[in-house]
């Protein structure tokens, strides 16, 4: 109080926040590193084990899938709804990160609107990003039904069978470990969107209930919203990793 | 008489229209960047896989830190906050690394 010492170092000495963050909104930032450490160590062993494996060294259009290499993503993905049989590659999964990048925009403006004290925006927003959670995890069921219940031609195995679609032991598209890494990366993904669909939804009820204008502020929809973004941007690398190298 | 909780006195103020105008800009680099990386995976062959993956990681990197820094503002808060987030990748980088060499080599050694 006496003091007017203004450095750096004095702030550490209590009563004020060096950070200039309160304490919750730090919390969601280290989870969120140690969540960064739990998507990177999912993604590079994803790495390791596709490093491992031998690459199609074909030609593009020659491409069949085989148990023996690693398959080229866009000849998997590359069904879009109500167009069946048509060869789309990537076109869904661009959509679905198109609705999940928007969803990210209108979190951002909810937080805007939180700092404004505007709870009619803050509700609007919020709806948006809602629509936008609960399409991007419809997009994902589909993606995974069709997945897991593979193509017309299906693939032919060495004995003359046909096999169709995937599971955690076996897949028409290559090696087991191809579709087990979509299940699991994918579908860790997918469970993230899924809580920040939750708690997005109680971020919505709270505002309207107007328990953050009783509170004064809107600090929650900013910590839920650092989350959010954090979905979307583990998003981006899945998008890269799994689906355009 | 029961006592009347008042509603509290709340003075919306009027949107930023510079910030949300900011928004919406790094919303459509981000779309942009997208789209561009949709170009490249269908223009530049399947041989120079190299040269895909090196332009898929940088473009990966800048929407990444478009996202970080906008979006989740970490670009505005304090300079020890951000960098005691952004620190702490660098053990991703070095695990990255040293695996997918390590794969490489299960692969030669198969």
């Amino acid at each position: 109080m006496a003091s007017t010492s203004a450095t750096a170092t004095a702030s550490w000495d209590g009563g004020s926040s060096p950070m200039n963050a309160s304490y919750g909104k730090l919390m969601m930032w280290f989870f969120l590193l140690s969540d960064a450490f739990t998507f990177s160590a999912l993604l590079i062993t994803y790495g390791l084990v596709r490093s491992s494996h031998a690459a199609y060294d074909g030609l593009v259009d020659a491409f069949t899938f085989s148990q023996t290499y690693w398959p080229i993503p866009e000849k998997v993905f590359e069904a879009v709804p109500f167009l069946h049989g048509m060869e789309l590659p990537l076109v869904f999964v661009g959509i679905m990160t198109f609705v999940l990048i928007m969803s990210s925009v209108t979190m951002v403006l909810a937080v805007e609107a939180g700092h404004r004290m505007d709870r009619k925006a803050v509700e609007k927003w919020m709806l948006w990003t809602l629509l936008g959670g609960i399409t991007f995890l419809s997009c994902q069921a589909w993606e995974w039904a069709h997945f897991i219940h593979g193509t017309d031609a299906g693939s032919t195995l060495a004995d003359g069978t046909k096999f169709f679609g995937a599971n955690l032991s076996f897949n028409q598209y290559g090696p087991p470990d191809f579709a087990a890494f979509f299940f699991f990366i994918t579908g860790f993904h997918g469970f993230h969107v899924f809580s920040g669909v939750c708690l997005n939804f109680l971020i919505y009820y709270n505002t309207v209930t107007g328990v953050y204008e009783r509170r004064g502020h809107y600090e929650m929809v900013e910590k839920v919203g650092l989350y959010w973004h954090f979905v979307d941007l583990v998003w981006v690398f899945v998008f890269t990793f799994f689906y355009l190298v | 008489m029961a006592h009347h909780h008042a509603e509290p006195q709340v003075t919306v103020l009027p949107p930023d229209t510079a910030k949300i105008k900011k928004l919406w800009m790094t919303a459509l680099i981000l779309l942009v960047i997208t789209v561009v990386e949709f170009i490249v995976a269908f223009t530049i062959p399947h041989e120079y896989k190299d040269a895909r993956v090196w332009i898929f990681v940088i473009m990966t990197i800048v929407k990444a830190a478009y996202i970080v820094g906008e979006f989740m503002h970490l670009k505005y808060e304090t300079k020890f906050l951000m960098w005691s987030i952004l620190i702490p990748i660098i053990f991703i980088v070095w695990m990255l690394v040293a695996f997918v060499y390590e794969g490489m080599a299960i692969g030669v050694a198969r």
